[in-house]
């Protein structure tokens, strides 16, 4: 720990998510500095197996921390414990008849304690994914569309969507579903106004920034400019995932042939 | 020989899930498991299970079962007036059932969602450490889907001897004995209102949408399922539209869409999102809200954090002693008295059972 590097100027908030919830705020805006603090604190936590904790879950600029209550006792005025009491509860909160310890505090504090001790930089990812993808056509239905609102051509979407890697930020949504960014800033568009029924999974898509690729056939609002077929989850490997947070995910064009020789089932 | 259940009709909608799939939820993995998670862990505890061993969730229409071996069954959450060889089988309670013996369900007279809990479990394959079916993912449970007709579902085979009341049934003809009764934890009592936190965003809602979510009803929309329940009612608008960063999202949580409609996240909810978030239902009030179904009206009130755990930690206190109850009905004393060499045995493997 001494000669770890630490993640700089780390500062949080945490709040709660319901009552076996919390979640750590590090950051207020999406980019790659504040997504690598992201996952080095839920690296941090996931290394140190707080009691009570069964997920820990990086978001863009959050860690969602959920937890089961019951390994943090609640006592009641009748001095009654249901289940032990952990060494770190001291026993100051009383003073009143009735001594109560929040299980949201008792994690909050053992967090806040985590943190304030630094928490190792994780070295940044050197992985770099190349994911083919055949933009435009029935594969990328948005694509010209996206051109317009940019004021580029189909071509040069498609140049600026691939030449720069994306860092992974999260996975949500579906299962393996990625989103990654930063996108280039040219190619800023919003989600489309009417959302889609059906989105072929696979579909490689962009929205305010950030880049998806749609994991099931779901309904979705999301600027669908091509497909990739590559199947990114499988739910019998460890870990399910093909891609990794933090992995660097470069969009290479293909052609339709190629789209189906490379085509991968999905389960 | 493997213990199975045989299915003869599937029912609607009968999945199996246990307590969810948690530990995985950075790869975009969502929880599942059981909705009304008081109800199924009831039906495992009045057969000795741990919380976690997997039950059949039956929604709305309930199948029809076979059982390859005589097997201790326990039933709870919705009625649905469940038969075997057409006699009925009590809910919340256990029984013993007779191999062959057809458990046939019926309408659902009130409430959504049984849990069927045998001894020892549904061991269908375990994916990402749960046995819960995910269908959208399609895996999980049997081939990651609903039951259907022909399906014959493995159960985890007892490796004990046979407990008294097996001993009971085989003297007594009957198509199931019953074990003794014992009292249900005490739970919210029904048109109470759903208590919740308030969100993060809160403060974000106007003055009247924040009184509309606390004083008027919210009906339960057809557009409702094990992912969320859309709710009808006074639309709920924000003082000004708002930019939201997906964030984490948690069973019970309330996110409001622009279209006002509020929605509720249950058990199949993603792992994230990005709506405004205006209240969470504490984790108490969620099997209300899980036996509910399309049509019904809500209401909700407002408490704190302190109420809320509060409540679950009473919760839990109850079922603790529910727990230490059911084992003794099912496994140490059976409404005969059972020879006291295997009274000793079994003492001592629900000594085993964690509290």
């Amino acid at each position: 720990m001494a000669t770890a590097t630490l993640v700089p100027h780390l500062t949080w908030r945490i709040e709660p998510v319901g009552d076996r919830c919390l979640i750590i705020r590090l950051g207020d805006r999406v980019d790659i500095d504040v997504s690598q603090t992201v996952h080095a604190v839920a690296a941090q936590l996931m290394h140190k197996a707080l009691p009570g904790v069964i997920d820990v879950v990086p978001a863009f600029t959050t860690v969602a921390v959920h937890y089961r209550a019951a390994a943090r006792p609640v006592t009641s005025g009748s001095g009654h414990v249901s289940g032990h009491v952990s060494g770190h509860i001291s026993g100051h909160a009383s003073g009143h008849a009735s001594a109560y310890i929040s299980p949201y505090k008792q994690l909050k504090r053992d967090i806040d304690a985590l943190l304030s001790a630094g928490v190792p930089a994780l070295p940044p990812s050197t992985r770099v994914v190349d994911i083919p993808a055949c933009y435009g056509g029935e594969f990328g239905p948005d694509l010209e569309d996206v051109a317009t609102q940019c004021g580029l051509s189909a071509d040069e979407v498609i140049r600026r969507h691939s030449q720069s890697p994306l860092i992974l930020y999260t996975f949500f949504f579906a299962p393996g579903n990625p989103f990654a960014g930063p996108v280039d800033p040219s190619l800023q568009v919003p989600r489309r106004r009417t959302p889609r029924t059906r989105v072929p999974a696979g579909s490689v898509a962009i929205a305010n920034g950030i880049s998806s690729i749609y994991q099931n056939d779901s309904p979705g609002g999301w600027n669908i400019i091509a497909r990739t077929p590559w199947n990114l989850f499988d739910a019998r490997q460890n870990p399910p995932t093909r891609l990794q947070l933090g992995d660097q995910l470069r969009f290479v064009p293909i052609s339709r042939e190629r789209f189906a020789e490379l085509l991968e089932a999905r389960s | 020989m493997t213990h199975l259940m045989q299915v003869d009709q599937p029912g609607m909608f009968s999945l199996v899930q246990d307590l969810g799939r948690y530990g995985w939820q950075r790869f975009g993995v969502p929880a599942n498991g059981a909705m009304d998670e008081r109800a199924h862990r009831i039906a495992n505890a009045l057969v000795g299970n741990d919380d976690d061993a997997a039950t059949l969730e039956c929604t709305l229409t309930g199948p029809t079962l076979r059982f390859t071996r005589n097997t201790l069954i326990a039933l709870s959450g919705a009625d649905m007036a469940v038969t075997a060889d057409g006699k009925r089988v009590p809910l919340n309670r256990a029984v013993m059932l007779r191999r062959g013996a057809v458990l046939a369900f019926s309408e659902c007279r009130q409430g959504t969602r049984t849990y069927l809990a045998v001894r020892g479990g549904i061991d269908t394959e375990l994916v990402m450490g749960s046995r819960s079916t995910f269908v959208r993912g399609a895996y999980g449970g049997v081939e990651g889907r609903a039951l259907k007709r022909g399906d014959r579902v493995p159960l985890v085979t007892p490796q004990e001897d046979p407990l008294p009341l097996e001993r009971m049934l085989v003297q007594s003809g009957l198509p199931f004995v019953e074990a003794g009764v014992v009292e249900l934890p005490a739970s919210a009592s029904e048109p109470a209102p759903l208590r919740f936190m308030r969100g993060p965003q809160w403060r974000k809602f106007s003055m009247a949408a924040r009184r509309a979510f606390t004083r008027e009803a919210f009906v339960i929309s057809t557009q409702s399922d094990r992912m969320g329940y859309r709710l009808d009612g006074p639309e709920l608008d924000l003082k000004q539209p708002l930019e939201m960063i997906s964030e984490a999202c948690e069973f019970g949580t309330v996110q409001v869409p622009p279209s006002g409609s509020p929605i509720v996240l249950m058990a199949d909810r993603q792992s994230a999102g990005g709506y405004p978030k205006i209240a969470y239902v504490i984790s108490t009030d969620l099997p209300l809200l899980a036996q509910a179904r399309p049509g019904d009206s809500l209401h909700f009130t407002p408490v704190t954090l302190r109420q809320a755990e509060l409540a679950h930690a009473q919760a839990e206190q109850a079922f603790a002693r529910f727990r230490q109850q059911a084992a003794d009905a099912a496994l140490s004393r059976p409404l005969t008295p059972a020879p006291a060499a295997t009274q000793a045995v079994d003492d001592a493997s629900f000594a085993a059972l964690p509290e």
